[in-house]
């Protein structure tokens, strides 16, 4: 479980060019939650997610982790940072070994297992987000983009953390990565039911896989709620510059029609099941 | 943490100094370091110091700002000025074991720190106020006459102002690689100086690599805008000197020649 209270980070504190990011942020995750971070650029995701792990010390605030804060003299953050594993944006910048085995296994080592365990998780992560067995033994640096994407993202799911947060893990990917990779997290988080926290530009993946959806604005949560709840408030997001999926968009146009359907369809499929529902009930009225 | 770097760092303003010819500029920073290094008595050194506080006071920075460049030197005025005192000859005035503290020494070493921190300063002042590409540009220029021995002056300048250009994405692609690792476990500041060295490796190839990105995809930037050297190529804004750049310059020197004679007389230490 993450809890934050009143979490406050300010950059650059005491200078000309002091930013406050983070905002008296209090939040609290469930365990095994997935959860779709949204936020537009600068409203302090990416500060955010990186005091869940202790890279970032709060300038005020606590972070909690399964109840213990995280700052405590008595916690090792290195521990933390196997617990709550950290996929930054672009990671495969971060790639540096030989082969993609050695680059998987770096997190699984620094922890401390033994040779068998560490490949043991390397072949199984490996084979979770798709690549070959031919490749562990091939450089990481001549893979294509989506592949190195992968690697990256293996080498923190091998430490098997119990929350796993990434960093727009599909950014500058095409559609058939973005698919792969999105995928990937969802079978993950089936297999392995950690807590996943995806930050994401994109409402339409959030939507999609999220079971709590969190918005950030200005450095504030703007809102921390079920999808269906998120979404019945498509006015107040737009103006805060979010767009809420395409077709809730259609829904909600359709009400101010003055169509009496549901607002909280956020998902192509439930919005077909809606439709059909919709006609199915109309024709009904028309008929009696 | 490697934000704090403030070296090469450029502030903008408006005062007399930020608009001086950079060329000018430069050449009264190199004369400002004749000064130092020519100055052979307190005297001489104060009044090259006086010469830097004018010239600071004009520029209307603040002290503090000043102050921090000075911070990364710190173990060097340090060492240097600690070696000073127990190595130079003269009368004794402390002993401790082997070691003697004479009335030279602690004169030498007061006037290492005054000098290199001056150093310091002058060379930050110039920095502090001129943009990295004013500032290459003026050492182009400065360097331009060399052409004709075939020294690439336009290519030196380019190459300086890209470095320039780079040093603070790469300062934050650094931090950006050291946290990504540090959440993969990587242990960076703790270990035995091998393990450290080692730790040093999975910052350093992701640094490389993406420098060598960065480089080519550059190099294509360029090209796609048809660079092809510093032949034939006008400059948007040319550097142009006045009155006021006269007038500074011979100010510096005026306080130049001050030292020169002040030198001549036998105040205080002798170098």
């Amino acid at each position: 479980m993450i809890k934050t209270e009143g979490l406050t980070y300010t950059y650059s504190q005491g200078t000309p060019f002091e930013k406050t990011a983070v905002k008296n942020v209090d939040l609290q995750i469930e365990e095994g939650a997935f959860v779709g971070v949204i936020g537009h650029t600068g409203s302090g995701k990416s500060t955010l997610i990186q005091h869940l792990n202790g890279l970032i010390k709060p300038t005020s605030g606590k972070v909690y982790i399964d109840g213990q804060d995280i700052h405590d003299k008595s916690v090792k953050l290195r521990d933390v940072r196997f617990k709550v594993g950290l996929v930054f944006q672009y990671p495969e910048y971060q790639i540096f070994e030989e082969t993609v085995y050695k680059d998987i296994a770096f997190g699984p080592k620094n922890m401390g297992l033994d040779e068998a365990e560490t490949d043991k998780r390397v072949r199984e992560t490996a084979a979770l987000v798709g690549l070959d067995e031919t490749l562990l033994e091939k450089s990481p640096f001549e893979l294509s983009g989506g592949q190195k994407r992968r690697v990256a993202i293996a080498g923190v799911m091998a430490m098997r953390p119990k929350v796993l947060i990434l960093d727009e893990p599909t950014a500058g990917l095409d559609p058939k990565g973005r698919e792969m990779i999105l995928g990937q997290i969802k079978e993950y988080h089936e297999k392995t039911h950690s807590t996943i926290l995806l930050v994401s530009h994109s409402m339409e993946d959030v939507a999609r896989f999220a079971e709590m959806i969190l918005v950030m604005n200005k450095g504030e949560v703007f809102c921390y709620d079920t999808p269906p709840n998120v979404f019945t408030r498509a006015d107040e997001i737009a103006e805060i510059g979010l767009s809420v999926p395409q077709v809730t968009k259609v829904f909600s146009l359709l009400r101010q029609k003055g169509i009496d359907i549901r607002g909280d369809v956020y998902t192509v499929e439930f919005a077909l099941k809606t439709i059909k529902e919709y006609i199915a009930r109309k024709d009904g009225k028309n008929n009696a | 943490m490697l934000k704090d770097i403030t070296i090469g760092q450029f502030f903008p303003g408006d005062s007399v100094i930020h608009r001086l010819d950079a060329r000018f500029k430069i050449l009264m920073t190199a004369l400002f370091i004749v000064m130092l290094f020519s100055a052979k008595n307190f005297i001489s050194l104060g009044v090259a110091v006086l010469f830097f506080i004018i010239a600071f006071a004009a520029s209307k920075l603040s002290p503090k700002l000043m102050l921090k460049s000075l911070k990364p030197i710190v173990p060097v005025i340090v060492i240097t000025s600690v070696l000073n005192i127990f190595f130079i000859e003269g009368i004794t005035l402390v002993k401790i074991y082997k070691l003697r503290i004479t009335d030279q020494g602690i004169e030498t070493s007061l006037f290492m720190i005054i000098r290199l921190i001056a150093l310091i300063c002058g060379s930050s002042l110039l920095t502090y106020t001129t943009s990295p590409i004013v500032l290459t540009d003026a050492i182009e220029q400065i360097l331009k006459p060399l052409a004709k021995i075939k020294f690439p002056a336009h290519e030196l300048a380019m190459m300086m102002t890209i470095a320039l250009r780079f040093i603070p994405t790469l300062i934050e692609e650094t931090d950006k690689i050291m946290s990504a690792q540090k959440a993969r476990g990587a242990e960076l500041d703790s270990g035995t100086l091998t393990q450290r060295a080692k730790a040093l490796v999975p910052i350093l190839i992701p640094l490389f690599v993406s420098s060598f990105r960065r480089a080519e995809e550059l190099a294509l930037a360029m090209e796609c805008r048809c660079y092809n050297g510093g032949e034939g190529r006008t400059k948007l804004k040319t550097l142009v000197s006045g009155g006021k750049d006269y007038l500074a310059l011979s100010i510096t020197l005026f306080f130049l020649c001050g030292i020169m004679v002040l030198n001549l007389g036998r105040i205080g230490f002798e170098a």
